[in-house]
């Protein structure tokens, strides 16, 4: 079922939390809310559910499930599957009867028989891999567990439209892990319009078909995960998807200069701020004719895929972050406190004037 | 040498202060509540069992039994509906004079219990505000077991309200979402989601409420009219007995109010403690 959002705004009290919102998902979609908190993602999703009323005024909003128009309809109603970061298990109740509490509150008419229910339920719980747990209580399972239970509790009423709230931020790194790769799967299975919020980009652009990036109650940007991390609208998107490195100096002939460090640059003269990523930042002995950035080596952490090694110098305000490949880092054989040169490969800029980027590479 | 040193600090706590505070708490508990009761058995043995059997099985006691378990029942069982109401209404809902509700909730216990006596004696006699509208209506309360339920439910609305009001707070609206984001309707969500809930804290409540409104004395006997076999507490013939300087027959009667109150508040703890083993993730 696709969900269209027309004009949709919410004031709580004086504050405005949603600016005017159009948003257009498509059916089978798995689209991420992405922002920081506060952002206005989450009152996004509650009015989507029904769980809050946009405003009226000035101009009433219009929230569609295919053709439905569903702007006044109460959320019992709305045929909507919603998940809760706590899970909001029944706790008094076994995961059978919370699987099967949807099936049971139907109007008699409409209601399941006790056979269907119950063949449902163990089918749901057997999706979910929790088939050997039914008898159990929600306070006897781990949080994976009961969140997986309240994703089976949502699904049973084979709702038109998912929606969940921040349904892997109380979770461990690694069970979160699982649970995306596993929710993505039942996604591509079922093929349910689904709309989720987080504040972890990794998991927007992991998760998401497309991703609408938030921030204080505006939508900045909607993007496949790809363009976003491509090709970010403005610097609040480049800044909210990932580390950023900050170079601020002056312009003069086609040179940045800050400190005892200088670049060239293609940019008139004048103030220039410059963005890169770590992994847009090659370290090497030794200084080029176009780019002199000394930096000394202040931490090192060889987690993961890459190095991700701090650099400082008394021409940073901040220290820069770069991530080098473990073939390179063994090669420089970086050490901390080393003194290096750090060559940009690839840098950003986001002139206040203009909302759009200006991108220049290098291959340095 | 070391080696018992070190059994000795492996064995010992790690918070500081259990003897002490320990030793302190039971000294408290032995003078101000096991001492009395000690010197209520101690007048008990000048009775032999005949005696004893004779005094609280005598007519005019066992009326007043019936007086004070019916009254009190009544008490309770409006005080469990009415008290969850406010619970309800002081947790869920955001009003104006909310913490002023919040605070009037506790004057029954800040109340001297003979002042709320008079009070309700005043207000419910037929020369009375509500007392002569009421018995225009045909209705008398003041002298009658209505008028002991209704001081037994003033001064015993607390506990339902105060136990009942911390559970609704702990638990979180999700649930309630939860339950109609799934279809249930307001009056389902609130019979097989919220009330499974409280039900432990309303029955600690209304249990509490009850033993209290068992031995309550002075809110009750200025509005009971203390007609023998008719409107006459329990509480009342302690102290008629003690009026006549009869110490052992009072503490005959007094130890069956004990008794009765202790089975009940352990019954309570013990079936609380299953429901709850059972939220908490026991096998219960």
């Amino acid at each position: 079922m696709s969900i269209r959002l027309d004009n949709i705004a919410k004031h709580f009290g004086a504050t405005q939390a949603l600016e005017p919102i159009n948003l257009d998902i498509q059916e089978g979609e798995l689209v991420g809310l992405l922002g920081p908190s506060g952002s206005g993602k989450t009152t996004l999703l509650r009015i989507i559910a029904g769980l809050e009323t946009a405003d009226h005024s000035p101009t009433p909003g219009r929230i569609l499930f295919g053709e439905r128009d569903v702007t006044h309809v109460h959320v019992r109603d709305r045929r909507i599957g919603f998940v809760f970061q706590h899970y909001a298990l029944f706790r008094h109740m076994s995961v059978y009867d919370n699987v099967a509490f949807g099936l049971t509150v139907m109007p008699r008419a409409k209601r399941p028989s006790a056979q269907d229910i119950r063949a449902r339920v163990y089918r749901l719980l057997e999706m979910v891999k929790l088939e050997a747990f039914a008898n159990r209580y929600p306070a006897q399972l781990s949080g994976g567990q009961q969140q997986r239970v309240s994703l089976a509790r949502a699904l049973a009423v084979e709702p038109d439209v998912l929606l969940l709230d921040e349904p892997f931020g109380a979770l461990d790194a690694k069970v979160r892990q699982e649970l995306r790769r596993w929710l993505r799967h039942l996604h591509e299975e079922f093929n349910f319009t689904s709309v989720f919020v987080t504040h972890d980009q990794e998991e927007a652009l992991e998760l998401s078909d497309r991703v609408v990036v938030m921030s204080n109650g505006r939508i900045e940007q909607i993007d496949t995960p790809e363009t976003l991390y491509r090709a970010p609208q403005n610097r609040f998107v480049f800044e909210f998807l990932g580390d950023v490195n900050y170079l601020e100096g002056k312009v003069h002939n086609g040179t940045l200069t800050c400190g005892d460090a200088h670049l060239a640059v293609d940019l008139p003269d004048g103030d220039a701020e410059l963005l890169l990523r770590p992994h847009e930042i090659r370290l090497a002995e030794q200084p080029t004719p176009e780019s002199h950035l000394p930096v000394t080596i202040t931490a090192i952490s060889p987690v993961g895929a890459e190095v991700r090694v701090e650099l400082e110098a008394d021409w940073l305000a901040e220290p820069w972050l770069a991530t080098v490949r473990h073939a390179d880092f063994n090669r420089l054989a970086l050490r901390r406190g080393q003194r290096l040169y750090a060559h940009p490969r690839h840098w950003r800029r986001f002139p206040e004037a203009t909302e759009n980027a200006e991108v220049q590479t290098h291959l340095a | 040498m070391s080696y018992f040193a070190l059994r000795h600090s492996g064995s010992a706590r790690v918070l500081p202060g259990f003897g002490l505070s320990m030793g302190i708490s039971v000294l408290f508990i032995s003078l101000v509540l096991l001492l009395p009761i000690t010197g209520l058995f101690g007048q008990l043995a000048g009775l032999s069992l005949a005696e004893y059997w004779a005094i609280i099985t005598e007519g005019r006691v066992v009326a007043s039994y019936m007086v004070t378990i019916g009254a009190a029942a009544v008490a309770a069982l409006v005080n469990a509906v009415f008290g969850l109401l406010l619970a309800w209404v002081l947790v869920r809902y955001d009003f104006t004079g909310k913490r002023l509700l919040d605070a009037l909730m506790d004057l029954p216990f800040a109340l001297p219990t003979a002042v709320a006596g008079i009070t309700l004696a005043t207000l419910y006699a037929s020369s009375g505000w509500m007392g002569g509208w009421l018995e225009s209506l045909g209705f008398q309360v003041a002298y009658t077991w209505v008028g002991i339920a209704l001081a037994m439910a003033f001064t015993s609305i607390p506990f339902v309200v105060r136990t009942v009001q911390p559970v609704l707070e702990d638990m979180p609206a999700e649930v309630d979402e939860a339950a109609m984001s799934l279809g249930a309707t307001d009056g389902v969500a609130f019979r097989r989601v919220i009330m499974p809930h409280l039900w432990p804290a309303l029955v600690t409540g209304t249990g509490l409420a009850f033993v209290r409104s068992l031995g309550e004395f002075g809110a009750i006997i200025f509005i009971a009219g203390n007609m023998p076999y008719e409107t006459e507490i329990t509480a009342l013939m302690i102290f008629v007995k003690l009026q006549e300087y009869d110490y052992a027959g009072a503490s005959a009667i007094a130890s069956v109010v004990l008794f009765v109150s202790l089975a009940l508040l352990l019954a309570i703890n013990v079936w609380q403690g299953r429901f709850i083993r059972r939220l908490h993730g026991g096998k219960g």
